[in-house]
């Protein structure tokens, strides 16, 4: 491998399995060392993880898109009276699943959804319920920190008795989404409406506690700054130190078409994504499983991001709603022997897994 | 010392790469290490420059009588998109560039059209040359090169001494596809065959006139032809010194017949990647590489930055060639766009003319 200069250092501590601290983590973010970064995180991932590269044959369901939390960042949210706001009845999401299942591969659904403003926790809770019955095969991983909290505030339960009721309806993990970047100057601007830094953190902290895996995230490239895009990793790693309770990471690449922010932001570019997710595999160095999220990141920068990090490609998804609304120039939906050929190209081994890692 | 740490060893103290090493490289498939390797020919030879140009690309006619399986551009004449221009619409187009001051070079490739004659070809060059006397005409590939000499009953020498008379200041690199007679007799019969391209470029190079070359894979091509591809324009450069830059083209199988014949898809980021650091460390006698952004599309280009390449070409204006194979890139971009990719990462943006000089 090669050195350079200041970074040396940084170099010898990976190399040595040593910590980064956040001044590391800034100086990462400030060196245009690409490929230093990706050949950094490639060897971390190969020690971590080996050549594995997770996917699966998956559905996204998304109840609704109609949301009272309406986030800058977010093309998908709609009120109620909106042109294409939808939600979905429960028959809606058994004709969606049965579609989906004509694949014999199909493993497991993905329900993130809009926080209904009528909606009480029951109607939530029946959708998992009906789908675990009809589908026992599947894994179900569903809503994020965000939904959850919203589940406790209109239902009077505590966030702990919320997980419970879903896990006992046959929610097996909870999905990463809703995290953004954690840190209150963001969120007030951007998306003052739902679940603060504390209290994301504090649902994945319970939820761990009750033994249910759920995966974490991070959106960038909006509002924040680079030392916040650091702080929000290092607030993931402290709580997976305590807990060890996280799946997976995703990096979110913020997609501005049809946003609040349109005007203002521009996407990040392939160059910036790339860097990102080298970065988060060495500040998360106890975190086993980095997804390349090709929704966002388009096909061949999550094939690339394989060596930058990333050992989890997601999965074919069936039809993807959330973020073809902000302009994803990606497919809806990518066939299997498609990713298998994907993995295969970068040298490594495809495993689909319908479960935890 | 297998070829695998031979090569390393010889990367480490700059010396070339020879057959074995170069595919021990490729198929080790450790992407960041050629990327970083790559990178550092690179910057020993550009330092943190990334050149660009202002430039514009003309294709003269889609009519062609090669019709090669893997070109979904040229069409029969009668198609209902077939297209020729006349010397008056070359004028047009030529009257409506904005800033023409601002333009350092002319891009005209074509197909090999069944009616015209050699003279159509020139007199586009003399116009263009008399509309904008400053500016740099890259044109016509080793393929066209052997076409005009067959329909004109001219030598190679002839053909490209009245093509610098006309003004012509360099050849494009294109045509080269791989230089195999196996390969070429699948994807492209009826084009110039490898030892007559690398004769046409050796030809130009002895009349002091510079050129491109190129490599286009993900067909069905073997990853030896690749390399044998690779070796015989290093050779090529060795005794002449003409090459100026060198451009990778990944396959697009979309709407051509060798696609569908042999099922093919385009490959994917990774080997585009791959490819063009690989090549950067075998071709040791090249100044400059091409990420083409037309192919690649702006992300991958951007990205090619950091795997070896120093250029990001032009804004181009309007490309047909590869967008009537489904590329996905848009048809032309900004200068402000170009510098701002380049300058993310990292690198600063220069301005070349259609020599990899300086504009100043």
């Amino acid at each position: 491998m090669f050195v350079r200069g200041e970074l040396e250092k940084i170099e010898h501590k990976v190399l040595s399995g040593e910590r980064l601290t956040r001044e590391d983590g800034e100086k990462l973010f400030a060196c245009n060392e690409l490929s230093w970064l990706g050949a950094l995180a490639d060897y971390v991932r190969k020690k971590i993880c080996g050549d594995l590269v997770y996917y699966n044959v998956n559905c996204h369901v998304n109840l609704t898109n109609i949301c009272k939390s309406r986030c800058k960042f977010c093309a998908f949210g709609r009120n109620v009276d909106d042109n294409g706001a939808y939600a979905m009845t429960i028959d809606d999401a058994i004709k969606l699943v049965e579609e989906a299942s004509h694949d014999p591969h199909l493993s497991g659904l993905h329900i993130v959804s809009g926080l209904h403003p009528t909606w009480t926790f029951e109607n939530y809770l029946a959708f998992v319920e009906v789908l675990h019955k009809k589908f026992p095969a599947l894994y179900i991983k569903g809503f994020t920190g965000v939904e959850i909290q919203h589940f406790a505030n209109i239902s009077g339960l505590s966030v702990e008795e919320v997980l419970i009721r879903l896990k006992t309806a046959g929610l097996q993990a909870i999905a990463g989404g809703g995290a953004e970047i954690l840190t209150d100057r963001v969120r007030n601007l951007l998306c003052p409406k739902k679940a603060t830094a504390a209290e994301w953190l504090n649902v994945a902290r319970t939820a761990h506690k009750l033994g249910i895996k759920t995966n974490a995230s991070m959106l960038y490239g909006h509002i924040e700054t680079l030392s916040e895009r650091v702080e929000h990793l290092i607030r993931l790693r402290d709580l997976q130190d305590e807990t060890g309770g996280f799946q997976t990471f995703i990096c979110f690449p913020f997609l501005p078409k049809n946003t609040a922010l349109e005007k203002e932001i521009k996407q990040t570019s392939m160059w910036d994504d790339l860097r990102t997710m080298a970065i988060s595999r060495l500040m998360l160095d106890n975190f086993k499983n980095i997804k390349a999220y090709w929704v966002m990141l388009t096909v061949p920068v999550a094939q690339v991001a394989l060596s930058f990090g990333a050992n989890d490609i997601d999965g074919t998804i069936h039809r993807e709603n959330i973020l073809h609304d902000a302009g994803a120039t990606s497919p809806r939906s990518l066939a299997e022997d498609e990713i298998i050929r994907i993995i295969k190209e970068a040298g490594r081994i495809p495993c689909a897994i319908g479960g935890n890692k | 010392m297998n070829n695998l740490d031979s090569a390393k060893e010889k990367i480490s103290s700059g010396e070339r790469l020879n057959f074995d090493e170069i595919l021990a490289l490729y198929e080790d498939n450790d992407l960041l290490y050629l990327a970083e390797s790559a990178r550092r020919v690179k910057e020993s030879k550009s330092g943190k420059k990334i050149f660009y140009t202002i430039n514009r690309h003309i294709n003269l006619t889609n009519v062609c009588k090669a019709n090669c399986p893997l070109c979904a551009f040229q069409c029969r004449s009668g198609d209902n998109r077939a297209f020729t221009l006349e010397l008056s619409d070359v004028e047009k187009i030529l009257s409506l560039i904005p800033n023409p001051q601002s333009l350092s070079e002319i891009h005209i490739v074509s197909s090999l059209h069944p009616n015209k004659n050699f003279d159509y070809y020139l007199d586009a060059v003399k116009l263009v040359k008399k509309n904008l006397p400053h500016v740099g005409i890259n044109a016509f590939t080793p393929v066209e090169i052997v076409n005009f000499a067959k329909i004109g009953g001219k030598s190679f020498s002839e053909v490209l001494s009245e093509l610098i008379c006309a003004g012509v200041t360099s050849l494009a690199g294109g045509g080269a596809e791989i230089l195999s007679d196996r390969v070429r007799e699948i994807i492209c019969p009826k084009k110039c065959t490898a030892a007559e391209w690398l004769e046409v470029m050796k030809t130009a190079h002895k009349l002091g006139l510079k050129t491109n070359a190129s490599m286009m894979y993900g067909h069905i091509e073997t990853i030896e032809e690749r390399i044998e591809h690779l070796i015989k324009l290093r050779d090529l450069q060795d005794e002449t010194g003409g090459f100026m830059a060198m451009m990778l083209f990944p396959f697009h199988p979309e709407n051509t017949e060798l696609g569908k014949k042999f099922n093919l898809r385009r490959v994917g980021a990774w080997e585009d990647l791959k490819m063009l650091a690989l090549s950067r460390l075998a071709l040791d006698n090249f100044e400059h590489f091409k990420a083409f952004w037309v192919m690649l599309t702006l992300p991958i280009a951007q990205l090619a930055l950091s795997f070896g390449a120093d250029d990001l070409d032009g804004t181009i204006g309007e490309e047909k060639i590869i967008h009537a194979a489904g590329a996905k890139s848009s048809a032309g971009i900004t200068r402000q766009k170009l510098e701002k990719i380049i300058s993310e990462c990292g690198y600063q943006p220069v301005e070349r003319d259609s020599f990899y000089n300086e504009v100043i």
